[in-house]
């Protein structure tokens, strides 16, 4: 199969990512959306390592796989601490902030 | 299909390479001068003890224990990097690069985390434990929560946070491939994430500050890294250097780079704050632990333009008619929107914080101008101004009323005339930031200009002109409010010596006005690290 696919699929889960974090409502969701983007990254970089002949592709995507772990367990906890002082997890209300 | 066959082929490739490694049975290990990595390590080193202590310390002991060991942790690091001066190398097998212009941000970086240190660690202005919540934990509202706001106890996993974030700025700073400058991007980022939400006072915003960062932080690293990869489709490697050298040739897929450049830029711009990817600025510096906005004002900005100005350097240095269209759009956006927005501002943080957008856009405009005068200018600068501004922010936290720090513009009405020393520091802060001579803001200014100027950024430099005699009228406006209105009802409380922010707003008033009087010394060093330039 044409490399160029996986590229095109990458694409494609990295918009609906985005798409995803600009338009729904729930902090977890608009987290997910974020992994999925850093996932199609991922997709990216392993399909670049096999059409450039070279791994280091590969190992990027480990190391990004890493700093996804990393960014869970920071963002799961202040997204908790907001959960539990206003009992809703939605990004529309978080807004004492603004102008 | 000639893309499945270069496919076939470099899979042939790769498999041969893997063949022969374990065939020979031995990878070789690249040598790492440690010597040089020495500021990192320190700070990596005083990041884990820290982690320790909070672990092990009980907790009294502790809150003495954490802010000496960050300071000693970084005033170490800055000795070395003083040691370090004369060094230009590349190390660890490529990955990292010492130079002159990542000595001397390494340098500045270290400077301003000394000063946000002593900044966090000041225990006298609110009632008894200083601007750092007693414990994160506790549920704003909830009945332990009124009793936090006066404990004594400090969450002290703070200063650990601002190590690794520290370390991380200075892996940021120094990284020669896109791999190490997205991980040390995280580095530096999740620990400034947490401590965007420890605020003692006013916990909701907090908290709504470090959700917001977080959020955006991480949407703004997902285009990195899908830049990244494009970068790296395009090159076949992330090097820094080698991009370079790929991007000179002819015959690869451009789209690739092309796309790898802007989504890249946005990861950046998002990081120094530039327009249209500031909107998270304003927010979290206002909802932020005050200090802390200092710390990231100052260090982030210095950090975010170091990577900033190495990728576009060395790595589409070549491009640079491609890319500084972009770079000029983006650099008049974020000055008018800064200068504008901060115009309407009612909040002394926020309209800071519109400042600091504004001050992105000038900064942009020495990367603009693509020369060596255009670094050296820009590295200036950003001392300049991360002295300034730590003392700016400094300086709020003094100002108080009965229920934390007096934010309101309206409750600075008179300042001057209750405290006119507070207020005179204050007005000379806010006329360096407008640019005023005889000030480090002036002189920063004017090496930026110049640089872009000769670099024939010339109307660019109309438009920065223009928007600083606008950005001029709020600083003005503050200063009047201070001096020229009676005081109100609610007047600010100031409190009596908090000798740790004396110490840093002093310092940093002082360097505004060295920098200003006699920026000779400073000028030179930014020349001789900017002439030397970036290795690869």
């Amino acid at each position: 199969m044409n490399p160029a696919n996986y590229l095109i699929l990458a694409g494609l889960l990295f918009t609906i990512g985005a798409v995803g974090v600009l338009l729904r409502r729930n902090a977890i969701v608009v987290f997910m959306c974020i992994e999925l983007m850093l996932n199609a990254a991922n997709l990216t970089l392993v399909t670049f390592s096999r059409i450039n002949g070279t791994l280091d592709g590969q190992i990027i995507a480990f190391f990004v796989m890493v700093v996804a772990a990393a960014e869970v367990v920071i963002g799961l906890a202040i997204i908790l601490t907001i959960f539990r002082t206003r009992r809703s997890a939605s990004v529309d209300d978080v807004n004492l902030l603004k102008y | 299909m000639s893309a499945t066959a270069s496919a076939i082929a470099g899979q042939d490739a790769l498999a041969q390479h893997i063949l022969a490694q374990s065939t020979q049975g031995t990878i070789d290990v690249p040598a790492i001068q440690y010597s040089a990595l020495s500021p990192i390590i320190i700070v990596f080193g005083v990041a884990l003890a820290g982690v320790l202590i909070d672990a092990f310390a009980p907790a009294k002991a502790r809150r003495g224990i954490q802010p000496l060991l960050a300071a000693a942790g970084f005033a170490a690091a800055f000795v070395a990097v003083v040691l370090l001066h004369t060094r230009r190398q590349v190390l660890a097998a490529g990955s990292l690069a010492i130079d002159g212009p990542t000595l001397f941000m390494e340098g500045a970086i270290l400077a301003f985390a000394l000063l946000a240190v002593l900044l966090v660690a000041e225990r006298r202005l609110d009632s008894s434990g200083g601007a750092i919540v007693a414990s994160a934990a506790i549920t704003p509202g909830s009945p332990g929560a009124t009793a936090q706001r006066s404990s004594a106890g400090v969450q002290t996993e703070v200063y650990p946070l601002m190590a690794f974030s520290v370390a991380g700025m200075l892996l940021f700073v120094s990284s020669n491939t896109l791999l190490i400058m997205f991980v040390a991007l995280e580095i530096l980022s999740l620990p400034l994430y947490l401590l965007a939400g420890l605020a003692r006072r006013r916990r909701l915003l907090s908290q709504e500050a470090a959700m917001k960062y977080f959020l955006l932080g991480s949407f703004s690293s997902a285009f990195f890294i899908y830049g990244l990869a494009f970068i790296y489709g395009y090159a076949g490697s992330v090097n820094l250097g080698r991009i370079a050298d790929a991007a000179g040739m002819v015959g690869a897929n451009d789209t690739y780079l092309y796309l790898g450049m802007a989504l890249l830029g946005v990861g950046l711009f998002f990081k120094i704050g530039a327009a249209p990817f500031h909107s998270w600025t304003p927010d979290v510096y206002q909802g932020a632990p005050t200090p802390i906005t200092a710390f990231m004002a100052a260090g982030t900005k210095v950090a975010a333009f170091g990577a900033l100005l190495r990728v576009f350097y060395v790595s589409f240095g070549g491009l640079r008619w491609d890319w500084r269209p972009m770079v000029w759009i983006i650099a008049i956006l974020t000055m008018v929107v800064g200068a504008v927005l901060a115009l309407t501002q009612r909040d002394i943080k926020r309209m800071l914080a519109y400042s600091a957008v504004a001050h992105a856009g000038f900064l942009l405009t020495g990367l603009a101008a693509a020369n060596s005068d255009g670094l050296s200018g820009s590295l200036f600068y950003l001392v300049a101004y991360g002295f300034t501004t730590i003392a700016a922010f400094g300086l709020v936290t003094m100002v108080r009323t009965g229920d934390g720090e007096a934010s309101d513009l309206s409750q600075w009405q008179g300042l001057g005339r209750r405290s006119p020393v507070l207020a005179g520091i204050f007005a000379f802060l806010l006329l360096a930031l407008a640019g005023i001579p005889l000030t480090s803001g002036f002189t920063g200014k004017f090496a930026v200009f110049q640089a872009a100027v000769a670099g024939d950024a010339t109307p660019l430099v109309v438009v920065a002109l223009i928007t600083s005699a606008i950005a001029a009228f709020f600083y003005v406006r503050v200063i009047v409010l201070m001096f020229f209105q009676e005081p109100g009802a609610d007047g600010p409380i100031i409190v009596t010596r908090p000798t740790l922010t004396y110490a840093a707003v002093g310092i940093g008033a002082i360097m505004t006005l060295l920098l200003g009087v006699a920026p000779q010394p400073l000028l030179e060093l930014a020349g001789t690290a900017a002439t030397s330039g970036f290795v690869r």
